[in-house]
């Protein structure tokens, strides 16, 4: 039989500012049969997303189908006029796109967007699509299908968005899905959940699939071949047991090797030396918005009853799902939102609760690095100019001796000297993330607030990113808070891990201590749900508890109760519920705060 | 609708009143600053130092200032602006002559215009870059910089004197047949439009384009909506709020740019009793008009920002 996509020598143009044309796709040719869920893998700027587009005929503006053939399913595309390709899109080939809540359109409820392309292509009534869609909506285990079709795009989570764009493919039952990273921007434990029905529906139908990708892992659960893209040119193309095993090109063995976890923390474990206060201690720290009662407690708190210390040198990190309270932690620490209850500490002095009240030197000793490294960088200076703000701020630097400086941070961070000349929009985004470091480090800091800084990067930058971090911790001795959603990327770097929840303190311990069993049941679900670099790992885990949930910001009412309660999968009625949370050490050296003990614990999460 | 959504209404609604209040201080001390005596003004050459004491205390113009806002407000507010200094005619009467025709050439104008610009920016939206929309942008670009005294005056050379299809006077006493309202309104209403077509036009257009690009759209193109679908289903509703504000301030503007085409078409309305009352130190006159135009003004913003509102999805639901 004839595959049911044929792409022979396609080749894409872009046009640039200049108005130069430039080559993003040479040459690409591959075919998907029927039945088979081919991924597109690379990182960004690898073309797959173009090629994606371009199975369905379309192109985003500036750029060209410059050469070369599409046949889906004995048609040119690429011959079509536009009304005709309008016909087969949405009927016969249907697009998950990557930014879920952006995909629809805030002017009208979900149901009316999910079932319109039956309806631009009258293959059923709107009734019979709404039935249908329904169907869809239980199937793709939608918290309460029948009525959640009535709300509008910002009155839903994030990954119930993202399976309400698969329903919207499914419901004219296409000959072909192409998802387009559809679980890039979700959590570690709702991606699982995704990916879970999203196989279940493919399987189900027998669906051609195109999945486009960057990530190994969570391709290598949904694919039976893999296409290895770079530069817009196919590196490597092979069944997904075959790249995952024998890797033949030399970038294809890169992505694996930046894809597996690598230690390259500093120290294993809590260092011993008890003499020397803690570069940073946070005591019981309360923070967050609205009004503050008189215990300090806001009327919506962000941060309950946090405490930790960092000793000089070494890394802690701070894990948990989007909302539990992480980038609050470094706002509270760095004085930009000034805790309302608790203090933080450096070097054993009490620093004052806002920035503005603290000292210059104080400032100095703590610094941050943001996530999006094209923001935090000003787009109307120069790298010299940036880098050499804090020098002459905090060391009064200035002239030659400036200079000098900003070619050793430059240098620090392996960027040559000519980038001080260059603008932020002549940088890759690797570069920027070192520009933002060399900035930090400019200070000379004792501590350095790292939020989420590799989440925006591409594997393979990542990890030169995280060995950067580790050489610099060695060469100069600062310590991190390293704020992360990964957990792979915390293991990496951390000595110590700290499990944040809806602004709870759920587990702390060493970086080993966190990968032993027991550990807390959120933890638990945390690290079950990263996805492995194996074949057959989504479907051998077992469905984990209760799924949905009002979780991160959840009302104030509990108090001191668990906030992890409702998503807990051994949650005690009436316990965890209604009381406070006790402290427990367990004895692998951890702490945790649940109602639970070491014993249940064991017991529970023994297989 | 719920509560947050009822509680911005009323909030905005409130500002618009506190802005008025606002305004008509503003209006009062403006007035105020005037160089001239309206009893001087009155009495013109005969003016007797006797004389002019006396009608002076009759206006309460003795008085202090805050006194005399007060004694103003109070009575704007019950509907009584006082009488005109200049020929004693109730302000309220002179006001009523005079304002329906003022709305007349208003509504007629909005209804001539904002279908026409709506079309105008949507369709250069849809066909964007191409020789159309080019083309639409430069002619109404051209005609928006052009002062509308030049307009008028032109069209009044063009249409009037050399061509002689409508009378260069839009003043016209009795009653009126449809044929005579568009013989009488035509210039008036050709002169307003060529600025606020522009204006709404490209607030339009860029409020579509702006929509054209998100991803919603591009999710629309790849379900297969043909360009008419996606543009009236989906970019125009997201497109209300700036819209609705473009054609408010436009209509808003069409109250300071009648003061001039009422003026040049010699036209029975606000503009002109507003110029006149200039001319002649008709102080209650003057704020009376001022105030009647500022709250026109303030309704209009206000009406837009309460369309934007109910057009947001995330305020709505």
């Amino acid at each position: 039989m004839a595959p049911l996509v044929k792409v022979d020598r396609l080749c894409v143009t872009a046009r640039d500012e200049r108005g130069n044309n430039r080559a993003i796709v040479k040459d690409v040719s591959f075919e998907v049969q029927r039945g088979e869920v081919v991924a597109l893998i690379g990182e960004s700027g690898s073309g797959k997303t173009t090629i994606a587009l371009s199975l369905m005929g379309h192109t985003r503006s500036g750029i060209k189908i410059a050469g070369g053939s599409i046949t889906f399913d004995g048609q040119s595309l690429l011959d079509m006029r536009s009304r005709d390709l309008s016909i087969v899109r949405g009927r016969d080939i249907a697009y998950v796109p990557q930014c879920a809540a952006a995909s629809f359109n805030p002017a009208h409820p979900l149901l009316r967007q999910v079932i319109e392309s039956s309806q631009i292509h009258r293959v059923m009534s709107a009734a019979e699509a709404e039935a249908k869609a329904i169907a869809l909506f239980r199937e793709l285990a939608l918290p309460n299908p029948d009525h959640i079709g009535q709300r509008y795009s910002h009155q839903v989570s994030g990954g119930q968005i993202q399976r309400l764009l698969a329903a919207m493919a499914l419901v004219t039952d296409p000959k072909l899905v192409i998802f387009d990273e559809p679980t890039t921007a979700l959590d570690v434990t709702t991606q699982i959940e995704v990916l879970r029905v999203f196989k279940t529906a493919i399987k189900k139908r027998g669906t051609t699939a195109v999945y486009v990708s960057h990530d190994l892992a969570v391709v290598a659960q949904m694919a039976d071949r893999i296409i290895v893209l770079r530069d817009g040119i196919i590196r490597e193309v092979a069944s997904t047991g075959r790249i995952l095993t024998q890797p033949r090109n030399d970038y294809t063995k890169i992505l694996l090797a930046a894809a597996k976890p690598r230690v390259r923390a500093a120290t294993n474990g809590i260092r011993k030396e008890t003499s020397v206060p803690p570069v940073l201690k946070v005591m019981n720290v309360v923070a967050g918005h609205g009004a503050v009662d008189e215990r300090g407690i806001p009327a919506v708190p962000l941060l309950r009853d946090v405490g930790f210390s960092i000793k000089a040198g070494s890394t802690l990190g701070v894990i948990g799902e989007s909302g539990s309270g992480k980038s609050t932690l470094a706002r509270v620490i760095a004085g930009l939102l000034p805790a309302t209850r608790g203090e933080v500490l450096l070097n054993g002095t009490k620093l004052p609760r806002n920035a503005a009240h603290r000292t210059r030197d104080q400032l100095r000793r703590i610094q941050i690095v943001f996530q999006i490294a094209d923001t935090a960088l000003n787009p109307a200076r120069s790298i010299g100019r940036i880098l050499g703000r804090p020098l002459e701020f905090y060391n009064g630097l200035v002239g030659d001796k400036r200079r000098r400086c900003v070619a050793e941070l430059l240098d620090m961070v392996h960027l040559p000297a000519a980038v001080a000349d260059l603008f932020p929009s002549e940088l890759s985004g690797g570069q920027k993330q070192r520009v933002n470091l060399a900035r930090a480090l400019a200070a000379e800091p004792s501590l350095i607030l790292c939020d989420e800084v590799t989440s925006g990067l591409d594997t393979v930058v990542r990890a030169a990113i995280l060995d950067l971090l580790a050489k610099l911790q060695r060469d100069l001795g600062v310590a991190y808070l390293f704020i992360s959603h990964d957990l792979s990327t915390v293991k990496a770097v951390c000595d110590e891990v700290m499990v944040l929840y809806a602004g709870q303190r759920m587990e702390y311990g060493s970086r080993g201590a966190l990968h032993q069993r027991p550990r807390h049941p959120y933890s638990d679900l945390l690290i079950s749900s990263v996805p492995e670099l194996r074949q057959g790992w989504l479907d051998g885990i077992s469905e984990m508890m209760p799924k949905e949930t009002s979780a991160a910001i959840a009302g104030v009412a509990g108090g001191e109760t668990c906030r992890f309660f409702e998503r807990c999968a051994v949650r005690i009625q009436g316990r965890c519920d209604v009381e406070g949370i006790p402290v427990r050490l367990l004895s692998k050296g951890a702490e945790i705060r649940c109602q639970r003990t070491e014993q249940e614990l064991i017991e529970l999460f023994t297989p | 609708m719920n509560a947050l959504l009822v509680r911005l209404l009323v909030s905005r609604i409130a500002i618009a009143i506190l802005t008025l209040l606002f305004v008509s201080v503003a209006v009062f001390l403006g007035t105020e600053m005037l160089p001239g005596d309206v009893a001087q003004a009155v009495y013109g050459q005969n003016a007797t130092p006797d004389a002019v004491e006396g009608l002076r205390r009759a206006l309460h113009l003795d008085q202090p200032a805050y006194l005399r806002y007060l004694l103003w407000l109070g009575r704007l507010l019950t509907g009584d602006p006082g009488n005109s200094l200049v020929n004693n005619l109730p302000i309220a009467e002179l006001v009523a002559t005079r304002l329906p025709n003022s709305l007349m050439l208003a509504s007629v104008t909005i209804v001539v215009c904002v279908p026409m610009s709506l079309i105008l920016g949507i369709s250069s939206a849809i066909w964007q870059d191409s020789l159309y929309d080019r083309t639409v942008s430069l002619a109404t670009m051209s005609l928006v910089s052009v002062p509308e005294l030049v307009i008028a005056t032109l069209a009044v050379i063009m249409f009037a004197v050399n061509l002689r299809w409508f009378p260069a006077l839009s003043y016209s006493a009795g009653l009126l047949s449809l044929n005579q309202i568009f013989q009488l309104f035509a210039l008036p209403v050709f002169t307003l439009s060529c600025v606020l077509i522009a204006q709404i036009m490209r607030t339009t257009r860029a409020a579509v384009i702006d929509c054209l690009r998100s991803s919603y759209v591009e999710t629309a193109v790849l379900k297969g909506a043909r360009p008419m679908r996606i543009v009236l289903n989906h970019a125009v509703p997201n497109a209300i709020g700036p819209i609705a504000n473009a054609v408010a301030l436009s209509v808003s503007h069409l109250l300071g740019g009648a003061v001039i085409v009422e003026t040049i078409f010699n036209f029975p309305g606000l503009g002109r009793l507003l110029v006149d009352a200039v001319a002649t130190r008709d102080m209650p006159l003057i704020q009376a008009c001022v105030i009647i135009y500022c709250a026109a003004y303030l309704f209009l913003v206000a009406l837009a920002d309460i369309a934007g509102m109910l057009s947001n999805p995330r305020l709505r639901h």
